[in-house]
């Protein structure tokens, strides 16, 4: 009895056990909705199945969310800039390449330039946060606000279609992998920042800042670099997943590509347990935060719901996750845990 | 005499130095809002001479199209004041109008009661958003997303389809023509023209001088100051610091549907993707007017100024005529990036005073 209750204190101890239950719940009602759900098949030699679609799906999110957990943990303060950088991206992207038969310009050229340009956005973000001292929400207010529109003037307010059928290699399948190609770029990117973060004083450094920014200058951190580096990351990640985006639909529509993601990407750092005010932070969290709500989309489509209708149900789902990690609540809980563990030792002597 | 008198009670030097302090001191950036606005209108006037620009009716357009803005916004003042955030305001603004639309077509409801019954559902929901906000501890970004997400998914509940409003009396507020007795112009056809405005322009600038007053002369008001400048001191002073911020997510819910009525008087229906968006606009118009995010300082004049400025760069996009409507946004965006900038470099030059 007493090993299990110590299990289970070690279990939900765990930073990541709620992030993990909510995702479990999320996939036991698709479970209990649709018998099928873990089934997977292969079809045309790749694999299908809800699986396989929630983990292709989310990746760009996946992608979104990574460049956001490392701007909130930095900065305390969130990026709403990314989904109109991926349409800039996306747009660039399909605009250097033309609608032609045959690309304009070599494609991998293309990509390159596509990451450059949402780099850039980044520093316009990074600059005003670390150097000029902007909140981060009105600092990448700007780009949110202006980004959608120097995507419509790339794109000239059409919606631009790319033919070559290889330029839907990056969101979709290479021939002869049965695996869709995000899942790999995702994985990729996370195992990558992951490395980069656990064998270099990087990580380290950007929580210090995260929790307090004048003590780590005063042990001598740049702490202003660190932000503005976050920050460029991130504008990197909003490009990555902007040009899955296009990729996988083989056009471009730069009033809906990425729209809303910002929205999706914060939401995935805070379900994965991450603070928004800055610190600590867990990349592991936030992948599972992104794959929940991928989940919670598809299973609203299977159980028929319309698509407009989701926000409600995610509005329940965020109050429901707020409420439990808010710190009065959180206060409250431990309260209960210490009232506990004072009771236990009087019932052992009795 | 006087003047001495008047000089010596603000400890100034003289008329001119007392006003030029009150230019560079704290009102500084509002300074620079109404200045922006009125070189840029005047520019318009040289600009699009042949067009009418100076006509008086364009400029009570930029108010009349504004209205449910201007009430949004300074709702949204009083919310960066105390260094929150707001961004379900769109999404509430659709629900809003939603509602109206469904209580008045299907449930035939009387436009009045429909209006009080919406009221009541943006003082709910802006209490819902306080309650969290203050006596959970939740930051207001992560909680007004979920209203955001809710308000939205709320308005796609009740109906998917497009709702046109027909009921009578609520179509009669919205077209009632309210003639100014000044500023006529005579049209082609030779017959005076008097510029008119719609009640929902008295509501804005009714809006805007309550809440001016309530901040500035109310013992309610000037707490919202303090709070949005250190909560540690306030608190210490003896404000309720919980209660003042959910009260002012109150004020916000009620005057951000309050804005949704003027809105929805404007545009007659209602739809899911309505007014989307509009949250980054209230805010776009806040800090324009001088309030930044930061919280503890700014002033609802300020805000209704940032959103004329808005609505000046619009018409310029409209009368320029070849320009597309993303032309706007763009310049909206540099502006705001220049007073955000403005913002940070007074910041950073005042703590190098201190």
């Amino acid at each position: 009895m007493k090993k299990m209750r110590l299990l289970i204190k070690r279990v939900s101890s765990y930073s990541l056990f709620l992030p993990i239950l909510c995702l479990l719940l999320v996939l036991l009602v698709n479970l209990i909705q649709t018998p099928t759900f873990f089934k997977i098949t292969v079809q045309n030699g790749v694999f299908y199945g809800f699986t396989i679609d929630i983990i292709n799906r989310s990746s760009g999110l996946i992608i979104m969310a990574l460049g956001m957990t490392l701007v909130a943990a930095s900065s305390g303060g969130a990026d709403i800039s990314v989904g109109a950088v991926s349409a800039v991206a996306g747009a660039l992207c399909v605009a250097t390449l033309g609608t032609g038969e045959v690309y304009q310009m070599p494609y991998v050229l293309s990509l390159l330039f596509a990451l450059l340009v949402g780099m850039a956005c980044g520093t316009v973000n990074g600059f005003l946060v670390a150097y000029m001292r902007v909140q981060p929400m009105v600092a990448t207010l700007i780009l949110f606000t202006a980004g959608r529109g120097i995507a419509q003037l790339i794109t000239g307010s059409f919606i631009l279609y790319v033919k070559p059928e290889q330029f839907t290699y990056l969101g979709r399948f290479i021939p002869g992998v049965p695996i869709p190609t995000p899942c790999f770029l995702a994985a990729f990117l996370v195992i990558l920042t992951l490395l980069i973060l656990r064998y270099s004083a990087l990580g380290m450094y950007i929580q210090s800042v995260g929790i307090n920014r004048r003590a780590s200058r005063l042990v001598g951190l740049n702490t202003r670099r660190i932000m503005f580096l976050t920050y460029v990351f991130s504008g990197l990640c909003a490009a990555c997943a902007g040009l899955i985006s296009v990729s996988r639909t083989a056009s471009i529509d730069a009033n809906n590509v990425g729209l809303y993601t910002e929205l999706d990407a914060i939401l995935a750092v805070a379900i994965g347990g991450n603070s928004l005010t800055g610190g600590k932070f867990s990349l592991a969290g936030s992948v599972i935060g992104a794959i929940t709500i991928q989940s919670l989309t598809t299973t609203l489509y299977a159980m028929h719901v319309a698509p407009d209708q989701f926000p409600l149900f995610k509005a329940i789902v965020v109050i429901i996750i707020i409420s439990i990690q808010s710190p009065v609540v959180r206060k409250w809980f431990q309260t209960l845990k210490t009232k506990a563990s004072y009771d236990e030792p009087v019932k052992e002597a009795n | 005499m006087e003047i001495y008198k008047t000089s010596l009670r603000s400890g100034g030097p003289n008329v001119i130095g007392q006003i030029k302090d009150k230019i560079l001191g704290r009102n500084f950036l509002l300074f620079v809002t109404i200045v922006m606005f009125v070189v840029m209108y005047l520019a318009g006037l040289i600009v699009f001479k042949d067009k009418n620009f100076g006509n008086m009716q364009v400029f009570l357009n930029l108010l009349i199209s504004n209205a449910g803005l201007i009430i949004v916004a300074v709702g949204m003042t009083m919310v960066l004041i105390i260094a929150g955030i707001d961004i379900s305001v769109g999404s509430v603004i659709a629900a809003t109008c939603m509602m109206l639309a469904a209580l008045m077509e299907y449930a035939k409801v009387d436009a009045l009661l429909a209006i009080g019954i919406v009221l009541l559902f943006g003082l709910v929901f802006g209490a819902a958003q306080g309650f969290f906000i203050a006596y959970l501890k939740v930051q207001p970004f992560i909680v007004t997303l979920a209203g955001m997400f809710f308000a939205r998914g709320l308005t796609a509940v009740i109906s998917l389809k497009m709702i046109t409003i027909t009921n009578e009396t609520f179509l009669k507020i919205a077209q009632f023509k309210m003639y100014l007795p000044i500023g006529a112009t005579v049209n082609k056809k030779g017959v005076m023209v008097y510029p008119y405005i719609y009640p929902t322009v008295i509501l804005a600038l009714m809006v805007v001088a309550l809440v001016f007053i309530m901040l500035k002369y109310t013992k309610f008001g000037r707490s919202v100051y303090a709070v949005g400048g250190s909560e540690q001191s306030a608190m210490l002073m003896g404000l309720n610091v919980k209660r003042t911020k959910f009260i002012v997510y109150i004020i916000n819910g009620l005057l951000t549907t309050l804005g949704g009525i003027a809105f929805c008087l404007n545009t007659t229906g209602a739809f899911v993707e309505l007014a989307r968006g509009f949250e980054m606009d209230a805010i776009a118009a806040t800090v324009i007017g001088g309030t930044p995010l930061t919280g503890g300082v700014g002033n609802v004049c300020g805000t209704l100024f940032g959103v004329l400025t808005k609505a000046t760069i619009e018409t310029f996009v409209s009368f320029q005529g070849n320009l597309s409507s993303w032309w706007s946004k763009i310049i909206i965006a540099t502006l705001l990036a220049f007073f955000i900038v403005l913002q940070s470099l007074l910041t950073m030059k005042k703590q190098k005073e201190l």
